[in-house]
C-alpha cells in the first residue's frame, strides 16, 4: 500500500508539469500579452517604451525562460495581476472558491439524496412499473442540457412561485437551491442509472443465490449484503464525478449569478482577462488531479481485498 | 432500429431544414415582434419578427451537423493516433499517451471553456475547443483494442503471408477495433450536442444572429418573463434531439454488447 501510494505521487508529477506548461503555453498563443493590454488602446506610445517594459516584464526572454518564470511565480502564489480590475489574480481566485466549493458539495450530497435510494429501489423492483418509470425519468434527466434546466426551474420557482431568488443576492443558502437543484438533476440521471446498475451486478452474484438457499431473509440479503459491497463503486463512481461538476458549474453560475470561479471565469473570458482564465484552469486542473487521487487511494484504502493484499482474480 | 431510422430521419432534416422552414429565419419583421403563436407563425416570433419556427429549424443545421463533425472529428484523429501507438510502440507511444493524460487531467469543459475563450466565439471555434479535449478517450480506447488484437495468431499468419502494414491495420486490426469505438462514439453525440449548445449559450459558440439552438437561448432569455416558449422552444428541440442521439447510441450498445440488454 505505501509503495502503491508513492507511486501514484510519482507518477503525478509528469502531470502536474503537463498541466501548468499547458496552461502557459495556451496562454503564449493567445497571441496577447501584457504589453498590449497596457499601451494596446492608448494610441502611439513610442517603441522604446514598449521595448523597455517589455524587458521589465521579462517578454523578451525565450519561451521556456518564461514559463520557468511563470512557474515560480504561480508555486509562490504570484500568478500576475488581472488585466481589467488591476487586482492579484491568485488573490481573486482564492476568494472565489469557497462559493465554488459549497456549490459542488451541496449538489453532490443532493445527488447522493436523490440518486442512491432511487437507483436501489430501480434494481430491487428490477422491470416492475417503478423501474420503468425511473428509467424515463433519468432518461429524460440525461438528455436536458443542464442550462435549459436552470432555465425551466428559473421559470417555475423564481418567476412563477416567487420561491427563490431568480439570480443569488449573494453566496447563501436560499440562493443556492436553484443552481444546485440543476447541478443534482443532471447528475442524479446519470448516478440512478450506475447505482441500479452496480446494485443489479451485485444481486446476480453467486453469493446472494447461496444465501437465499440457505434461508436468509432476502430483506437481510440486501442490506448487509449487496448493498454493502454496491457502496464502495457507487461512492467512487460520484467522487469522479467531481471533475465534470467543476466545470459544469460555470454555465450554472453564469446563469445564477453565483458568485463562484465558474462565474469569474466566464466574465474573464468575455473581457480576454488571460491571467484569471490561466489561474482558473490551472486551479481547476490541479484540483481535479487531487480529488481523484484521493479517491483511489480511499477506494484501495476501504476495499479490503486491495487493503489486506489479497490477489483478486 | 427504430431510432437509427429517427435519427436519419433528424439528420435529413437538418440537412433539407431551409427548404422546410416556411419563413426565411433571419428576416426580420419588427411590427410582428413577439407575436403569440398563430396561424401564419405556429410558434410566434422573437424581438425582431423572425419566424420561430424556422429559426429552429434552420437551427437544427448548426446544432447537428456541428455535433456529427466534432465526433466524427474526434473519432478519426484519436483512433489514428490510438492505432499508430498501439501498432508501434516505442518513445512515441510514451510520449503520445503522456500528452493525452495531460489533456484527461483537465476536468471536462474547464480546458474547453478556456480554449474556446483564447480562440474567441465562433463555432468552429468551439470545436476545436471540444475535439481538444475529447480525443484522448478515444486514443486510449484504440490503442489497448490495439495491443489485445497484435497478440492474436491471425495477425502473424498475416504478416508471414507477405502483407504490409498498412494492409494489416486496414483489413485486420481496424475492423476488429471499430466495434467499441463506434458504439462510444454514438454514445457521445448526445454529451457533445449540449456541451456545444452550453458553449455557445455562453455566447463562445455560435454567435447571434447565427440561427442555433444554444445561442438562440440565451439571446433570448431577456423575454423569459413575458414569452418563455421562445427561449424554450430552442431548449426542447435540443432535448429531442439528444433523446434521440442517446437512445440510438443505448440500442447500438446494447446490440453490441448483451451484457447490457434488458439493463
Amino acid at each position: 500500500m505505501k509503495k502503491y501510494v508513492l507511486q501514484r505521487i510519482v507518477q503525478l508529477i509528469p502531470i502536474l508539469i503537463g498541466i501548468t506548461f499547458l496552461s502557459f503555453a495556451m496562454m503564449h498563443i493567445a497571441g496577447s500579452d501584457a504589453i498590449y493590454e497596457l499601451y494596446g488602446d492608448k494610441g502611439a506610445v513610442s517603441q522604446e517604451i514598449i521595448d523597455a517594459k517589455r524587458a521589465e516584464l521579462g517578454l523578451d526572454q525565450p519561451f521556456l525562460t518564461q514559463y520557468l518564470a511563470w512557474l515560480g511565480g504561480f508555486l509562490t502564489g504570484d500568478m500576475g495581476i488581472s488585466y481589467i480590475s488591476g487586482r492579484d489574480v491568485f488573490q481573486t481566485f482564492i476568494s472565489k472558491l469557497p462559493a465554488t466549493l459549497l456549490l459542488t458539495a451541496l449538489s453532490i450530497a443532493v445527488t447522493v439524496l436523490i440518486s442512491i435510494p432511487l437507483g436501489v429501489l430501480a434494481a430491487l423492483r428490477h422491470d416492475r412499473w417503478i423501474d420503468y418509470l425511473l428509467r424515463i425519468f433519468s432518461f429524460i434527466g440525461n438528455s436536458l442540457p443542464n442550462f435549459f434546466v436552470a432555465l425551466l426551474l428559473m421559470q417555475l420557482f423564481a418567476i412563477r412561485f416567487s420561491l427563490f431568488p431568480v439570480i443569488a443576492d449573494g453566496v447563501n443558502l436560499s440562493s443556492a437551491v436553484m443552481p444546485t437543484l440543476t447541478l443534482a438533476i443532471a447528475m442524479s440521471a446519470k448516478y440512478m442509472r450506475q447505482v441500479r446498475a452496480t446494485v443489479l451486478e451485485e444481486l446476480n452474484k453467486d453469493y446472494v443465490l447461496g444465501a437465499k438457499a440457505r434461508g436468509i431473509r432476502g430483506r437481510v440479503i440486501v442490506w448487509k449484503n449487496v448493498l454493502k459491497s454496491s457502496m464502495l463503486t457507487i461512492l467512487t463512481l460520484l467522487a469522479l464525478s467531481i471533475g465534470s461538476l467543476l466545470g459544469g458549474t460555470a454555465i450554472i453560475e453564469s446563469i445564477f449569478m453565483w458568485d463562484g470561479v465558474g462565474k469569474l471565469a466566464v466574465d474573464a473570458i468575455t473581457m480576454r482577462d488571460y491571467p484569471l482564465i490561466q489561474a482558473y484552469v490551472v486551479w481547476m486542473a490541479l484540483i481535479y488531479v487531487l480529488v481523484n487521487l484521493i479517491t483511489d487511494l480511499l477506494y484501495r484504502f476501504l476495499d479490503p481485498r486491495i487493503r489486506l493484499g489479497v490477489q483478486i482474480d | 432500429m427504430i431510432f437509427g431510422v429517427l435519427a436519419v430521419l433528424l439528420i435529413l432534416f437538418s440537412i433539407f431544414s431551409e427548404y422546410i422552414a416556411p419563413y426565411d429565419p433571419y428576416m426580420q419583421d419588427l411590427v410582428n415582434a413577439k407575436a403569440p403563436p398563430s396561424a401564419a407563425h405556429p410558434m410566434g416570433t422573437d424581438r425582431y419578427g423572425r419566424d420561430l419556427l424556422s429559426r429552429v429549424i434552420v437551427g437544427s443545421r448548426a446544432s447537428i451537423f456541428s455535433t456529427l463533425l466534432l465526433v466524427a472529428v474526434i473519432t478519426c484523429f484519436g483512433t489514428a493516433v490510438g492505432i499508430f501507438c498501439g501498432w508501434n510502440g516505442g518513445w512515441l507511444d510514451t510520449v503520445l499517451m503522456r500528452i493525452s493524460d495531460m489533456f484527461l487531467a483537465f476536468p471536462g469543459l474547464v480546458f474547453a471553456l478556456a480554449v474556446a475563450g483564447i480562440l474567441g466565439g465562433g463555432l468552429q471555434n468551439a470545436i476545436i475547443a471540444l475535439a481538444a479535449i475529447s480525443w484522448p478517450k478515444y486514443a486510449r480506447l484504440a490503442r489497448s483494442q490495439t495491443l489485445a488484437q497484435k497478440e492474436n495468431a491471425y495477425l502473424k499468419a498475416a504478416k508471414l503471408s507477405g502483407s504490409n502494414t498498412a494492409q494489416i491495420i486496414l483489413r485486420h486490426i481496424l475492423p476488429n477495433i471499430l466495434g467499441p469505438i463506434l458504439v462510444t462514439a454514438m454514445l457521445d453525440i448526445g454529451t457533445m450536442m449540449m456541451e456545444l449548445a452550453g458553449l455557445s449559450f455562453l455566447g463562445l459558440g455560435a454567435k447571434a444572429p447565427t440561427a442555433e439552438w444554444g445561442s438562440m437561448m440565451s439571446d433570448t432569455r431577456s423575454l423569459m418573463t413575458t414569452a418563455p416558449f421562445i427561449t424554450f422552444a430552442p431548449g426542447i428541440a435540443i432535448f429531442f434531439s439528444v433523446m434521440i442521439f442517446n437512445l440510438l447510441g443505448d440500442a447500438i450498445r446494447d446490440y453490441a454488447d448483451p451484457k447490457y440488454r434488458g439493463r
